[in-house]
C-alpha cells in the first residue's frame, strides 16, 4: 500500500476516533521512556533512549515536510545543528539558563527557516531536495569559518556550565527528561497538524500542488510555515543534545549522514503517519546499534541504510505502519 | 589579458566535459521524468573503471574509453531494472528516494572497497604552448572526446531509428507504445545511455584531476547547475551550459578559496532555477 | 449594471502558436454563458488565464470590478472563482469528504473544519456524492470523479463557476442529471461560465453563447442566434454530428 493511501485511511479514522486516545498513548510512551532508566538507574539504557528520542524528534518533524507536504528535505539536520550552536553559544558566552537558550535556539532557527522557506520552496521536487543539501553544506562551511562560534574547532563546554543545573550528573538526567519531552511534543505536534485544517492543506499540496492552489490553498505560505514549524523542535533538541555532549563542531553538528538516516527512518516506519517515524527511528537505531558492533559492517553503514531505503521504496512504500494497517486494520487505532 | 584568455579557453575545454556529464542527467529526465540521483556515483564509477583499466592494461585511457562506455551502459540498464522500473509513474518522491538509495549503496560499497584516498590516472600528452601559456594536452583531448561523444549522441538521437524511438517515448510515451515501440525497453536503454555518458565524463575527468570515492557529489552538483542552465531535457543546452559553467569556474576560481566553489555553484543553481525555470539556453516552448 | 466578469483583449502565445488572440467577452451576474468552438480553439487556455494558472501576454480580466489579471490561482479562488477541470485532478488518496473539505475550508469563505464539513455534506447531496463521502477519491468512477470536481469547486462557495467540459465522457442519463444539477447551482445564485462540446446540453443550459475559432472571437449571441449564424456554421462545417445537434435544436 502506498504511503499516501495510508494517509487517506488515517484521516477517515481520525474523524471517527475519540480525539484523546492516540495522544494519550504517546504521552504514556514518553513517561515510560523517562521513568524506566531513572528508576533502574541504568545509564546505558538512558543513553540509548536519548539517542532514540533525538532520532524520533528529527524523523517526526521531518515527516511534516516529507509525509504531509511531499517535499523531501535532505538537509534537515541543519536545523538541529544550528539550534545546537545558538543554544551552546548563549550558554557559554552569555550564561543563559539552558531551557531559555534551547528555546531561543528553536525560535531563531524556525524564524530563519520561515524567511528562507519562502524562497527555497519555490523549487519543486528534486530541485528543492538538492537545494536543501546545499543549504546544509553552505551553513556548515559558514560556521566552520565563523570565529565567534569557534570556527572549525567549535565550542567546548567546561564543567561549570553544568553547575546551575546541579552538577554534571544531575544535568545529564535533566537534559534526558527534556529531550524526551521534546520527543513527545514532536509526536503530539505532528498528530495535531495531521488533524488540523493546516494539515489538510499540506496533504492537499502533497497530493497535487497545482490542484490544491486552484482550490484556494495558499501554497507558498503553507509550505514555508511547514518548513518553519518542522525546524523548531529539532533545533531545540539540538540545543539540548550538544549542551549535554559538551562540544559542538561543524562536522558533527551538520552531519549529512544522520540527515539522510532520518529519511530512511521515516520510510521504514511509514511516512505520513505519526507512529511511522516513531517506530522507524526506534527500529533503525536498534539496527544500527547491532551493526556497529562489527567493525567491518560498520563501514557499510551507508550501504545498509541505502538497502533498507530501497527495499521500502520499492516494495513497501507505506512503511511498516502501512503494512501492518493494511493487513490488520484494527491496528490503525494504535498506529495513527 | 592573455592570462584571462587562457583561463577562458581552459574553462571552455573543461566545461565541455561537465556538459557531457550533464547530458546524461538531462537525457534521463527528458525521457522518463526521473532525476537520477545516482549520477554522482556513476561519474565516480567511470573514474575507477578507467583507473583500473589503465593500470591493468597499460593502454592509454583514451583507448579504453569504449570499454568504459559499454560497461557503464550495462550498469545503467541493470540499475534501471532493479531500482527504477518499479517507480516510473509513481510520485516523483519515490523515484528520488529510489535513485538516492542506490547512490548510498554504490558510494558505501565504493568507500569500503577503495577508501576515501585520492586516486590518479597518469596521462602524458604533449600540450600546446602559446604566448607563454601551455594548454595541457589532457584538457584538449578531454574536450575533443567530449565533443566526439556528444556528436555521436546527436547523430544517434536524430538519425538512427532507435534514437528517434527514444525521442518519441520522451515526447509521448502512450503514443509511442501504441505505435509499436517497446517503451519499457527504451526506458532501460535510455537510462543505460545516460549512465554511460556520466561514466564517460567521469573517465575523462579522471585524466584531468585527482579524485576520490567522494568526488561524485561535487561533480553531481556541477551537473545539476549545468542542467538548470541549459534547461531540463535539453542535451544541446546541457553542452552549452557545461561550457558556460567551465567559463565561470575558469574566471572565478583564481580569486576564491577552493572550498567555497561548491557553495557558489549551489547559489548559482538556486538563483538560476528561481529566475529561469526553463533554463537560460532553453528554447522557448510551452 | 456592470458585468460580473469582464475579459478584454486577452492574448496568449505558446512558442509558435497563438492560442488566444484579442479575446473579449463578459459574463453577467446570474447567467450561464457557454464558450464553444472547435478543438484547439483556445477555450481551456482562456480558463487557465482567468483562473490564474498563467498570466495572459496582454489584456485584462476584471471580476466584480476588481482587476484579477495575473493573480495566482489561490488568490483567484479567494475572490470567488472556482473551477471544475476537464482532466479530472482528484486528490486521489484523500476521501471524497476531504477533497471537498479542502475546497470548503480554503475557498472563498475561510471556514473551520467543522463548518466546512457541514458545507461539504450539503453540496455532496446536491451533486449526488452523498453516499460516497468516505471513499478514497482515486476509487471513484470517471463520472464520480467528474462530480467530485464539481462538488469540490462548489464547496468553495464561488460566485463564478468555471466548468471545463464537465459533461465529456458521460452517457445521456448522466448528462441529463448533470444539467439538472447545473441549473440548481445557478438557481442558488452562482453564475456559470462553461466550456462544452455536448451541444444538446449547451442549448438547454446557456443564456448566451460565445463562439471561438483559432483563439479568436467568432460570434456571440443567444443559442438560437448562434445556431443560425453563418460564420459559426462554416467553422463547424467539418463536424456533421455537431451540425445535426445544432440543427435539431432550432426552434
Amino acid at each position: 500500500m502506498s504511503a499516501s493511501a495510508e494517509i487517506g485511511h488515517q484521516r477517515a479514522l481520525a474523524a471517527a476516533a475519540p480525539r484523546a486516545f492516540f495522544p494519550s498513548l504517546l504521552i504514556l510512551l514518553g513517561l515510560a521512556m523517562a521513568v524506566v532508566p531513572y528508576w533502574s538507574d541504568d545509564v546505558q539504557l538512558r543513553e540509548g533512549f536519548l539517542l532514540a528520542a533525538v532520532y524520533i524528534t528529527l524523523a517526526s518533524n521531518l515527516n511534516v515536510m516529507i509525509g504531509y507536504a511531499g517535499y523531501i528535505n535532505f538537509g534537515n539536520i541543519v536545523f538541529f545543528g544550528l539550534g545546537g550552536y545558538v543554544c551552546v553559544d548563549l550558554v557559554t558566552r552569555l550564561h543563559w539558563p539552558l531551557i531559555a537558550a534551547a528555546l531561543a535556539g528553536g525560535l531563531a532557527v524556525s524564524l530563519l527557516a520561515l524567511v528562507f522557506g519562502f524562497g527555497i520552496l519555490r523549487l519543486r521536487g528534486a530541485f528543492f531536495a538538492l537545494a536543501t543539501i546545499g543549504v546544509n553544506e553552505a551553513v556548515r562551511q559558514f560556521v566552520a569559518n565563523f570565529e565567534p562560534w569557534g570556527g572549525a574547532t567549535g565550542i567546548y563546554l567546561t564543567f561549570d556550565a553544568y553547575d546551575p543545573l546541579g552538577g554534571p550528573m544531575a544535568a545529564l538526567w535533566l537534559v534526558y527528561f527534556l529531550v524526551v519531552a521534546v520527543m513527545v511534543l514532536s509526536l503530539l505536534l505532528s498528530y495535531a497538524i495531521k488533524r488540523s485544517k493546516f494539515g489538510l492543506g499540506l496533504l492537499a499540496i502533497g497530493q497535487n500542488e497545482d490542484a490544491a492552489a486552484v482550490l484556494g490553498v495558499r501554497t507558498p505560505r503553507l509550505k514555508a510555515l511547514a518548513y518553519s514549524v518542522s525546524a523548531f523542535l529539532p533545533a531545540v533538541a539540538g540545543g539540548l543534545f550538544f549542551f549535554k555532549s559538551g562540544i559542538i563542531e561543524p562536522n558533527g553538528a551538520f552531519d549529512l549522514t544522520l540527515s539522510i538516516e532520518a529519511i530512511v527512518m521515516i520510510m521504514l516506519g511509514g511516512s505520513g503517519t505519526v507512529a511511522g517515524p516513531l517506530i522507524g527511528a526506534f527500529l533503525y537505531e536498534e539496527l544500527r546499534g547491532l551493526l556497529l558492533t562489527s567493525p567491518t559492517i560498520s563501514q557499510l553503514q551507508l550501504v545498509i541504510a541505502g538497502l533498507v531505503l530501497l527495499v521500502m521504496v520499492l516494495f513497501a512504500p507505506g512503511g511498516l505502519v502501512g503494512f501492518v494497517n493494511q493487513h490488520w486494520p484494527r491496528m490503525r487505532k494504535f498506529l495513527q | 589579458m592573455i592570462g584571462v584568455l587562457a583561463s577562458v579557453i581552459d574553462g571552455v575545454l573543461v566545461g565541455s566535459v561537465y556538459g557531457l556529464a550533464a547530458m546524461g542527467l538531462t537525457l534521463i529526465w527528458g525521457v522518463m521524468r526521473v532525476i537520477n540521483l545516482t549520477h554522482g556515483a556513476m561519474i565516480v564509477l567511470g573514474m575507477f573503471i578507467i583507473y583500473f583499466l589503465a593500470k591493468a592494461t597499460g593502454l592509454s585511457p583514451y583507448a579504453s574509453m569504449p570499454i568504459v562506455v559499454v560497461v557503464a551502459f550495462g550498469v545503467g540498464v541493470a540499475t534501471y531494472w532493479i531500482a527504477v522500473d518499479r517507480v516510473i509513474g509513481r510520485p516523483i518522491l519515490m523515484s528520488l528516494l529510489a535513485t538516492f538509495a542506490c547512490n548510498m549503496i554504490l558510494i558505501g560499497v565504493g568507500t569500503a572497497l577503495w577508501t576515501t584516498s585520492p586516486y590518479n590516472v597518469p596521462v602524458s600528452l604533449p600540450g600546446i604552448s602559446w604566448q607563454g601559456y601551455t594548454f595541457t594536452g589532457t584538457h584538449m583531448m578531454a574536450a575533443a572526446c567530449a565533443g566526439l561523444i556528444a556528436g555521436l549522441l546527436y547523430l544517434f538521437l536524430n538519425h538512427v531509428r532507435y534514437g528517434k524511438a527514444i525521442r518519441a517515448v520522451a515526447s509521448n510515451r502512450e503514443a509511442a507504445e501504441l505505435s509499436g515501440i517497446p517503451t519499457r525497453q527504451v526506458l532501460a536503454v535510455t537510462f543505460g545511455i545516460g549512465v554511460a555518458l556520466a561514466c564517460a565524463a567521469g573517465a575523462l575527468i579522471a585524466t584531468l584531476f585527482p579524485f576520490t570515492v567522494l568526488s561524485g557529489s561535487s561533480y553531481q552538483l556541477k551537473s545539476f547547475v549545468v542542467t538548470v542552465l541549459g534547461g531540463l531535457g535539453n542535451p544541446a543546452g546541457a553542452l552549452l551550459g557545461g561550457i558556460a559553467l567551465g567559463l565561470i569556474e575558469g574566471l572565478a576560481t583564481p580569486f576564491m578559496p577552493v572550498s567555497w566553489t561548491p557553495i557558489i555553484e549551489f547559489a548559482l543553481f538556486v538563483v538560476v532555477l528561481l529566475a529561469f525555470p526553463r533554463g537560460i539556453f532553453a528554447l522557448s516552448r510551452a | 449594471m456592470s458585468a460580473l466578469l469582464e475579459v478584454s483583449a486577452l492574448s496568449k502565445r505558446f512558442g509558435g502558436v497563438q492560442a488566444v488572440m484579442d479575446l473579449s467577452f463578459t459574463v453577467e451576474k446570474g447567467e450561464i454563458l457557454a464558450l464553444i468552438g472547435p478543438n484547439g480553439a483556445g477555450k481551456s487556455t482562456v480558463f487557465d488565464m482567468i483562473n490564474g494558472v498563467y498570466p495572459p501576454d496582454s489584456g485584462r480580466i476584471v471580476f466584480e470590478q476588481a482587476d484579477i489579471t495575473g493573480l495566482p490561482p489561490y488568490e483567484v479562488a479567494h475572490r470567488g472563482i472556482a473551477r471544475a477541470h476537464q482532466i479530472v485532478q482528484p486528490l486521489s488518496d484523500l476521501t471524497v469528504l476531504d477533497n471537498c473539505l479542502v475546497g470548503a475550508c480554503y475557498g472563498h469563505d475561510d471556514l473551520s473544519l467543522t463548518a466546512g464539513r457541514a458545507v461539504v455534506r450539503e453540496i455532496a447531496e446536491l451533486v449526488g456524492l452523498g453516499d460516497r463521502l468516505a471513499m478514497p477519491a482515486g476509487q471513484l468512477t470517471t463520472a464520480g470523479k467528474k462530480r467530485l470536481e464539481l462538488a469540490r469547486a462548489l464547496c468553495g462557495r464561488p460566485r463564478l463557476l468555471l466548468l471545463d467540459e464537465v459533461l465529456a465522457g458521460l452517457n445521456p442519463t448522466e448528462v441529463d442529471r448533470m444539467v439538472e444539477v447545473i441549473l440548481r447551482i445557478r438557481a442558488g445564485g452562482v453564475s456559470i461560465l462553461m466550456v462544452e462540446h455536448v451541444m444538446r446540453a449547451i442549448m438547454q443550459l446557456s443564456d448566451r453563447i460565445v463562439v471561438l475559432n483559432l483563439g479568436r472571437h467568432l460570434a456571440e449571441g443567444s443559442p438560437q442566434e448562434i445556431a443560425n449564424h453563418p460564420a459559426v456554421i462554416e467553422a463547424y462545417l467539418g463536424d456533421s454530428k455537431l451540425m445535426a445537434a445544432v440543427g435539431a435544436e432550432r426552434p
